[in-house]
């Protein structure tokens, strides 16, 4: 393994995955630093799964190269599946087995001593709030609990890179909130890199220190939240004041505010870095005399990132993505 | 590697051991076999002149049907870790994939081996020969030949389905003949000649008549042909599920 290679913890280089004549993960470069959050963000069928896939060695690229933590992910499958955790879309958890069991299993299979065993799955289930359950059977469990004990399974061995395949999709929403505290508490204590796929805005836009969007299997844009929305041209303010009409004319003449448009009764202006730029607003139209009535500002969401890049939004995606999965579906020969 | 292996078989024998309405639902069948045929049919022929009563006869091979069964069930049952996405979580595991397949398969053989025993008690009760003790635990060595190679068939089967659905096909069109064909319910001396050699070729025959053999002191190939030919077969099934599962998909 060269230097460069593991200076990463993922790396790619025009990964490639076709089934049949679908091609589902398009030569796509990534480079995921140590201790990073990192999220592949796209609508269902976007390729996200199948890059994880590659990454964790249940799928063979078609063509291409991936490093991660350091091994190859064709020539050093051993090497690499003792060094990932993986949590996946479905429930994986055996149902008949109680929680403890489930955790103490996976710890045998990557042999982790029992004296290791006994002090770490403890202190994870306590961590993910399960430790009054871990004697239960996991059949008995809600979709949350049962993530939220995957997600501490993956942590059990601690593994370099922990991948994390749509994670909260299907949770209500305080449990997302939970998992999503989980996710950083375990990533800032132990260390440990994660890899999470997503088609939540809310999601990446919380947890993830970057994100890659994807989408038709490309990488379209890669970047953190912030600078993604940012590079949208900025955020939206609008002020409604007394004298819309004066405050126009003294905007235009400044150089920060861009275009400023009066509609609906209140005169926006696209900045960068809004929040910023409000009080240097606000004494400019009150030095020139102008109350002001209120002040809003609009940050662009995700949402506005991936609608920019793609001109479709990701939740327009939902009909044609079934028919991407049935067509993925007969590639595979099911 | 060992450990894996264990640990994998220790969970087969704990999700049994948590199923008492599969330990009891999966004794139902041929519980009935031997006390409806047993006992029914005893009076209308005596298998040999002089010869042992039918229900004694049936005994050893209900024990193989019970052997075929359970094994046959638990490794397909492959397939449902599949469904579940348990399998995955194997796969993904630094092991490899052939601990997956020996625990599975010790796992399969285990509890049906427990089965054929807890049936074996119970059909001493519908007034079946005790056998001794000696007996006994040769029909144990038996008992552990018919399930791994019937564990092992399952292995391979699953590995080479895609959904559950096709198991009802399996069960029809495989396991019943070869249930059908092994000398269980009788013997095969006066078959017409191209089922006899189907019942030859048939590696529950020598499971049958070893159970016999051990259980009943009577043999038709003698203990050592059915024990090489028993031998043989399960070493070949587990090669074969063994490749199989290495080219089967997540």
């Amino acid at each position: 393994m060269s230097e460069k290679e593991n200076e990463y913890a993922v790396t790619t280089a025009e990964l490639t995955k076709q089934f049949g004549s679908l091609t589902a993960v398009d030569s796509i470069d990534i480079s995921i630093g140590r201790g990073e959050i990192f999220g592949l963000l796209g609508p269902n069928g976007a390729g996200k799964t199948t890059t994880i896939s590659m990454l964790a060695t249940l799928l063979k690229p078609t063509s291409g190269k991936a490093y991660v933590d350091g091994y190859d992910i064709t020539a050093q499958k051993v090497a690499v599946r003792s060094s990932i955790g993986l949590v996946f879309q479905d429930p994986s958890s055996d149902e008949e087995l109680t929680a403890e069991e489930n955790m103490d299993f996976h710890g045998r299979l990557y042999s982790i001593p029992r004296s290791v065993r006994k002090k770490r799955i403890p202190e994870l289930l306590s961590m993910v709030d399960l430790t009054d359950r871990s004697g239960d059977r996991v059949k008995t469990f809600s979709g949350g609990m049962k993530r939220r004990l995957e997600i501490a399974r993956g942590f059990l061995h601690h593994p370099a890179v922990l991948f994390l395949d749509e994670p909260t999709t299907g949770l209500d929403p305080q449990t997302r909130r939970r998992i999503w505290e989980h996710i950083q508490m375990l990533n800032s204590e132990r260390d440990v890199t994660v890899l999470l796929t997503t088609h939540s805005m809310e999601e990446a836009d919380f947890l993830c220190g970057r994100i890659a969007i994807m989408d038709h299997g490309k990488i379209i844009a890669l970047d953190s939240p912030e600078k993604l929305k940012n590079g949208l041209g900025g955020d939206l303010i609008s002020i409604e004041t007394e004298n819309n009409d004066k405050l126009l004319l003294l905007l235009a003449g400044a150089d920060w505010t861009g275009k400023p448009k009066i509609h609906d009764g209140q005169v926006s202006i696209t900045v960068t870095e809004g929040e910023s730029k409000i009080p240097e607003l606000i004494r400019l139209t009150e030095g020139a005399g102008i109350n002001i009535k209120s002040v809003t500002l609009k940050k662009p969401t995700l949402e506005d990132v991936f609608i920019h890049h793609t001109g479709r939004t990701i939740r327009a995606e939902a009909g044609s993505t079934v028919d991407r999965m049935r067509q993925r579906r007969r590639a595979f020969g099911r | 590697m060992m450990q894996a292996v264990f640990t994998i078989w220790q969970r087969e024998v704990i999700r049994y051991l948590r199923s008492p309405s599969r330990i009891i639902g999966s004794l139902g069948m041929p519980f009935f076999f031997l006390a409806f045929l047993g006992l029914g049919l005893q009076s209308a022929f005596a298998i040999r002149p002089g010869g042992e009563r039918y229900l004694d006869y049936i005994a050893p091979g209900i024990v193989g049907m019970v052997l075929l069964f359970s094994s046959t069930v638990s490794g397909i049952s492959v397939i449902w870790d599949r469904q579940f996405g348990f399998l995955k979580v194997m796969l993904v595991a630094p092991i490899p994939r052939l601990a997956i397949v020996l625990g599975r398969t010790a796992g399969g053989t285990t509890t049906a081996s427990i089965q054929a025993i807890i049936f074996l008690s119970i059909s001493f009760f519908l007034g079946v020969r005790v056998p001794s003790p000696v007996g006994l635990v040769l029909a144990l060595v038996f008992m552990g030949l018919i399930g791994l190679s019937f564990s092992s068939l399952g292995v391979a089967l699953a590995s080479r389905m895609e959904d559950p659905h096709g198991f009802q096909l399996i069960f029809n069109f495989l396991i019943m003949p070869i249930f059908f064909l092994s000398g269980a319910l009788f013997p095969l001396d006066k078959l017409p000649i191209f089922i006899k050699i189907l019942a030859y070729l048939n590696p529950l025959t020598y499971g049958v008549d070893g159970l016999r053999w051990a259980l009943l002191g009577v043999s038709r190939f003698g203990p050592a042909v059915d024990l090489l030919v028993l031998s043989a077969v399960s070493g070949a099934f587990l090669i074969l599920g063994a490749v199989l599962f290495q080219g089967a998909k997540i």
